[in-house]
């Protein structure tokens, strides 16, 4: 495949260019791949009993009792503006610890573990929504597959982005 | 509180021998756990309290009747010492406390969920027994639930539970779409928790349901649920930052069936309806308070000085109330000093003119910060009260702060840091404040000193702008994690853990502050601090003390900002 990599790319490539492969969690929502660093994740989980919060932002599905912690579930489906799910998909989960307080990102399935060589990442094409830039630091060419790298803090600073 | 039983309850040692006690008087400290609280008892074996004393004194404060006095026992009467202001001690001494009374203990200790009993002997001494939470975070709540969801209400605010059925005698009624009770001859306001909690679900359909009667400060509501469960024991834990801002909830919890569930706010709910605006001050407090950019509730020491207006100053930022023997009053350089704990105390008094007497004893206000200490001389200590600290009118006299309505008085608000720096002598500078334009800057101020938080919050807040104080960057950086933003930084350089030049690093560094402009407070502003400061990202560089230098490059720094 294609080894050969322009010099200046690698440079913008910022804190992902320095490390040779990376392993991410790979997840799907509506068919698109996602991936997150493995090392953020916590734990992935299956269908669970959510409890609501009434008056919650409507990405917040509600909250979860993951060995006695309170996590903050958010549907990521709600975060990046796709449509709801048609029918009733149970969900996985993926939890993730940010400064001490866990969420977990509710998806539509969670995938397998991949190792991906900086090679294949490239910045967000500029064509992308704006807010699915805001949220992803970038892609990574897969075969016959395109992952979309979340950028998990940001997607869930919640103060930041209110549109 | 040992030192109170030593002072006041043991009785001098000439006096133990007279009516045969042993010479020693003992004072028994015990601590030790029981049922989930924390017990600390302190018994001395003293004279106990003076019943009469208290008796003549709750009849000249007007706090009962003879007759209902008559009919209290002596432990009832014996309660009386936790009300405000009420001090039987013939003398303050050096020996005990700050003279500040009872009732703050007792505040204080209500205020982490506690409880303190007293019971006392004549001639045989007096007990007390203080009660703390083991775990603060444990409360009994009630479980209800409604449109399918079950919370949680905290059990102290719930004062009873009515069931209403159609036929019943209770029944809802409805004022213009706002439900409401008869109950026991008084209308009680209802809200209804689905709608409230936008749950949404049919609300017209239940034929029974049930009223959780629910009281904050004065004012008492209902809430309506669907169904009622049993209480139990919590855990609070607080809400994932990203749902803070739901002034409904106070924090979330496990049950004992795995579920997760919300805990209720009354506090909350009683603001959301929007009644309770006026109609309670503690409520309306409360609510603010926990607004990020609310006024906190601040304990005031009102007092006389130099005429007969009240002036008050924040409690906390007394050390201590003293009273001085005017004989031990000495002159330095023309002003009066006194010898307090090994050093010299400057004194000062309110006018500048200074007239103490010169026998008896004199009342002083002690300041200190670290190594500082001075001495405010008034004519009278008036009380001690827990007020929102709200400046009403600014003034332009020198020492004032502005004026504000303390306990229903309007009140001169004393700006300690002006006296401070007399005594210190480097105060410099005019007495003129830049008039800041109109829009409220929110600044950040980030000081371990609590002195200097409680000095310059009251200072900025009289200039304009609005105020967030934090004793440490860890705090400060939990802020910017929870969103927070600010127009300006003040940040101290001293301090324990995470200095000030290292937090503007990492402000600087990344993060929703990035571009916040940021002003050192030193008290070292020596030519290479000022160098250090601008290197690691700090928009100016202010000497601790000097006042007038910070306003003046807050509106400065502003100014450019905009």
């Amino acid at each position: 495949m294609n080894q050969i990599v322009p010099a200046g790319k690698r440079g913008s490539v910022e804190a992902v260019a320095t490390v040779e492969h990376q392993e991410f969690v790979t997840m799907f929502i509506e068919g698109q791949m996602f991936g997150i660093p493995v090392l953020t994740v916590q734990d992935v989980l299956g269908p669970q009993k959510i409890t609501r919060i009434p008056l919650a932002p409507p990405e917040v599905a509600g909250s979860l009792n993951l060995r006695g912690r309170i996590v903050t579930a958010i549907d990521v489906r709600m975060r990046l503006r796709l449509p709801k799910a048609k029918d009733d998909i149970e969900g996985m989960s993926v939890v993730v610890d940010i400064r001490g307080e866990l969420y977990s990102l509710r998806v539509d399935s969670v995938g397998e573990v991949l190792s991906l060589p900086a090679a294949k990442f490239e910045r967000n094409p500029p064509t992308l929504d704006p807010l699915w830039r805001e949220f992803s630091t970038g892609i990574y060419r897969l075969n016959g597959n395109l992952m979309v790298v979340l950028d998990v803090p940001r997607l869930l600073d919640f103060n930041k982005t209110e549109l | 509180m040992v030192r109170n039983s030593a002072d006041h309850g043991l009785e001098p040692t000439e006096e133990r021998r007279r009516i045969g006690k042993p010479e020693v008087g003992k004072i028994v400290l015990n601590a030790y756990h029981e049922g989930g609280h924390i017990i600390i008892e302190i018994s001395d074996d003293g004279r106990g309290l003076n019943i009469a004393r208290i008796r003549q004194k709750v009849l000249t404060q007007g706090l009962a009747s003879e007759l209902e006095l008559d009919q209290m026992s002596d432990q009832q009467v014996a309660q009386y010492i936790f009300r405000a202001g009420f001090s039987t001690a013939e003398k303050v001494t050096s020996v005990s406390g700050r003279g500040v009374g009872m009732d703050v203990v007792r505040t204080n200790i209500e205020r982490i969920g506690g409880t303190i009993e007293l019971k006392t002997q004549q001639g045989k001494g007096t007990t007390f027994v203080i009660k703390i939470p083991l775990t603060l975070a444990i409360v009994s709540a009630l479980i209800v639930e409604c449109a399918g969801e079950r919370f949680a209400i905290p059990q102290i605010s719930v004062l009873e539970l009515v069931r209403t059925t159609a036929k019943f005698e209770h029944q809802i009624e409805v004022i213009n779409r706002a439900p409401v009770l008869r109950l026991r001859d008084r209308l009680l306001p209802l809200v209804s928790l689905q709608k409230l909690l936008r749950l949404g679900g049919d609300e017209g359909t239940r034929t029974e349901t049930f009223i959780v009667v629910t009281q904050v400060g004065t004012y008492t509501f209902g809430i309506i649920v669907d169904r009622v469960f049993d209480t139990e024991e919590i855990v609070v834990k607080p809400v994932a930052p990203i749902l803070r801002h739901i002034n409904m909830f106070s924090g979330n919890t496990i049950l004992g069936d795995g579920s997760v569930i919300m805990i209720l706010d009354p506090n909350g709910i009683a603001g959301s309806t929007g009644e309770i605006v006026g109609s309670s001050q503690a409520t309306a407090e409360a609510a603010s308070s926990r607004d990020m950019h609310g006024q906190d509730r601040q304990s005031l020491l009102v007092f006389r000085a130099g005429g007969q207006d009240l002036k008050a100053v924040p409690l906390a930022l007394v050390a201590r109330l003293e009273e001085i023997d005017a004989t031990t009053i000495e002159r330095s350089h023309g002003k009066p000093v006194v010898q307090y704990r090994g050093k010299l105390m400057p004194l000062i008094s309110i006018d500048g003119s200074f007239h103490t007497a010169t026998e008896g004893r004199q009342p002083v206000l002690v300041f200190s910060d670290r190594d500082h200490t001075m001495g405010l001389v008034v004519d009278e200590i008036v009380d001690i009260v827990e007020e929102s600290l709200k400046i009403e009118l600014t003034v332009e006299v020198q020492g004032l702060i502005g004026t504000a309505v303390v306990s229903g008085k309007a009140t001169d608000i004393i700006d300690a840091g002006f006296y401070l720096t007399q005594a210190w002598g480097d105060w410099f500078g005019s007495p003129q404040q830049d008039t800041i334009e109109h829009v409220v800057k929110r600044l950040l101020l980030v000081d371990d000193s609590p002195f200097f938080r409680n000095l310059l919050t009251p200072l900025l807040s009289v200039a304009g702008y609005e105020v967030t104080a934090v004793e440490s960057v860890d705090r400060a950086i939990s802020l910017r994690d929870s969103g927070a933003m600010f127009d300006c930084i003040i940040s101290d350089i001293e301090m324990p853990g995470m200095g000030g030049f290292e937090f503007a690093e990492l402000v600087r560094s990344d993060g929703s502050w990035a571009m916040t402009p940021m002003v050192a407070l030193s008290s070292h502003a020596t030519e290479r601090d000022f160098e250090r400061g601008r290197q690691v990202g700090f928009t100016d560089y202010v000497a601790k003390f000097d006042r007038d230098a910070l306003l003046h490059t807050l509106a400065h720094t502003l100014k450019g900002d905009a």
